[in-house]
């Protein structure tokens, strides 16, 4: 499960860490030092409608398990929370099997923990494009294609350039997002709020 | 320009229930001169001097709430001046408190200082000296005295049924500071806050003075619903419209995407068994509870002057609001509506 560590941070960080995290995860464990944060954090849940544990520790230090539960009402909750802020957005863009320039089976393996490590983000990107020599990553044989489907299930876009696939003739072999073309890469790269790449 | 970190303002206040347990088995003093003191929940003490001449005393400091040292000073002195004008008075002097970190840069501390001097004099008093220590965090404020003629004295808990309740500020500003810090509320709004702030009840206390006001507090740390509890003090109820309470706008969003102060909780669980809501809006309720750092004049006034003095105070400029009324006594103290 998903732990925001909020130990010595004053409210309403918390909350506000919490909040995030619910936006892409379904439970949440919050670790707080004081009984007032744990307080705010139950008001949060049940104006969510989302079930609330609390562990008391010790006197400094508590843990908070929010859990989403399965009424279809919370969606609409949910979505009401959900205007994300545009300064947290950002679009992935991968065009190489490797990550950085160095020994080639060493970077191959550092871009497949880059894939791991987005799924672990508490803001996951909005999009992941892939052309040219990114795109094996989105076949069935890709090493990524699970951190890749996880990704995919919390609502990030995957899309992977067709002209690539098809020279590489992984066409047939797409395992997880959408075939796209290049005006539409194009048209995610030039608004993008912020671009990361590997 | 050199920052402070935000930790205070009224939010750092101890919870009213923890004080009362704390201070009920200290030694009183009593006298015939002591007209206000320990055994009121009052926001100053009065002492008379002669026959008509009393004294106000108060104190006030906290930690910043906002990175600003010049608007800090600012604030923080608005703030300590402000128990004055809650009990009817005029500020005569005021003393600095400080606390200030060894290894800070005493520029700082210049800007501070210079925000609270320039507030004593603009509500006429004398800035005549001061006590100032290291510590790990910065705090200030100010030790004041005002006078008032013993007559005069705007007590806390003197109000009538069927009086209405005027409010003098906008509600909100600790969901708004703490908000800004966190990201999530406006530059905008955290300037329209901290104008609010500084601003000193003088104005309003000069226009409520030429009313039958019977009673008057400042809201600070408890709340609305706090300040208000002690001008019930147990012996009335009041029913307040949410439709003309002022506040913030941000606040109130900020409160709905759950931007959640620890003062407003302590506030609650003081205060929640007394207070019924009428109404399902989760962003009200954290208003209401929402510590005020030099919030308004909450003040109690006859029906038949209502509206005047609500009229003559926003003609001056105050985001002044007709809140709600005073009546008997019921099952629940606050009815928010």
């Amino acid at each position: 499960m998903f732990t925001v560590d909020a130990l010595g941070k004053a409210c309403p960080l918390p909350v506000i860490e919490t909040r995030k995290a619910l936006q892409q995860h379904n439970a949440v464990t919050t670790i707080v030092d004081n009984k007032i944060a744990t307080e705010n954090l139950k008001k949060m849940a049940d104006q969510l409608g989302y079930a609330y544990a609390m562990t008391e520790e010790s006197a400094v230090h508590y843990t908070v398990v929010i859990t989403k539960t399965g009424d279809p009402a919370d969606a609409v909750e949910v979505s009401a929370v959900k205007p994300e802020k545009e300064a947290d957005e950002y679009v992935v863009i991968i065009n190489s099997p490797a990550m950085g320039v160095g020994d080639e089976n060493f970077s191959r393996s550092l871009l497949k923990t880059f894939i791991y490590t987005l799924t672990e983000q508490d803001v996951l990107p909005k999009q992941i494009v892939f052309y040219n020599g990114g795109v094996p990553c989105v076949t069935e044989d890709s090493e990524s294609l699970e951190d890749l489907k996880k990704l995919a299930s919390h609502g990030v876009e995957i899309y992977a350039c067709g002209a690539c696939l098809n020279y590489y003739g992984l066409t047939d072999k797409v395992a997880v997002g959408e075939i796209t073309n290049m005006y539409r890469i194009i048209e995610i790269m030039r608004t993008a709020y912020r671009i990361v790449r590997p | 320009m050199e920052e402070l970190i935000v930790c205070g303002g009224c939010n750092a206040k101890i919870g009213a229930g923890n004080l009362g347990k704390l201070l009920r088995d200290l030694p009183k003093c009593t006298g015939e001169r002591l007209l206000v003191g320990f055994d009121s929940a009052d926001d100053a003490a009065v002492i008379q001097l002669t026959e008509d001449l009393a004294i106000i005393q108060t104190v006030d400091f906290f930690p910043a709430m906002v990175t600003d040292p010049y608007l800090f000073g600012k604030i923080a002195a608005a703030n300590a001046l402000s128990d004055v004008y809650a009990m009817g008075g005029t500020v005569l002097s005021a003393l600095n408190i400080v606390a200030f970190p060894e290894e800070d840069d005493f520029s700082i501390l210049h800007e501070i200082l210079r925000g609270g001097a320039e507030k004593v004099k603009e509500a006429g008093g004398m800035l005549s000296g001061g006590h100032s220590i290291h510590d790990r965090t910065v705090k200030y404020g100010l030790a004041v005295n005002g006078t008032v003629h013993p007559d005069r004295i705007l007590r806390n808990d003197t109000c009538c049924e069927g009086d209405h309740l005027i409010l003098t500020k906008p509600l909100g500003v600790s969901i708004i500071t703490i908000g800004y810090s966190a990201g999530e509320i406006s530059r905008e709004s955290f300037d329209e806050a901290t104008q609010s702030m500084e601003m000193l009840n003088k104005y309003a206390m000069d226009i409520i003075r030429r009313f039958d006001v019977t009673s008057c507090t400042d809201v600070t740390g408890f709340g609305l619903c706090g300040h208000l509890h002690e001008m019930l003090h147990g012996a009335y109820s009041a029913y307040i419209d949410t439709r003309r309470l002022p506040y913030f706008e941000e606040a109130y969003e900020g409160a709905k995407k759950f931007v959640l102060t620890a003062g407003g909780q302590r506030n609650r669980n003081f205060l929640e068994k007394i207070v019924a809501f009428r109404l399902a809006d989760f962003g009200i309720e954290e208003i209401v509870f929402d510590p005020q750092t030099s919030g308004g004049l909450l003040v109690s006034v006859p029906p038949s002057q209502a509206e005047t003095l609500l009229r003559e105070l926003t003609g001056s400029g105050i985001r002044a609001a007709d809140i709600g009324c005073i009546t008997v006594k019921e099952e629940k103290e606050i009815i928010i509506y």
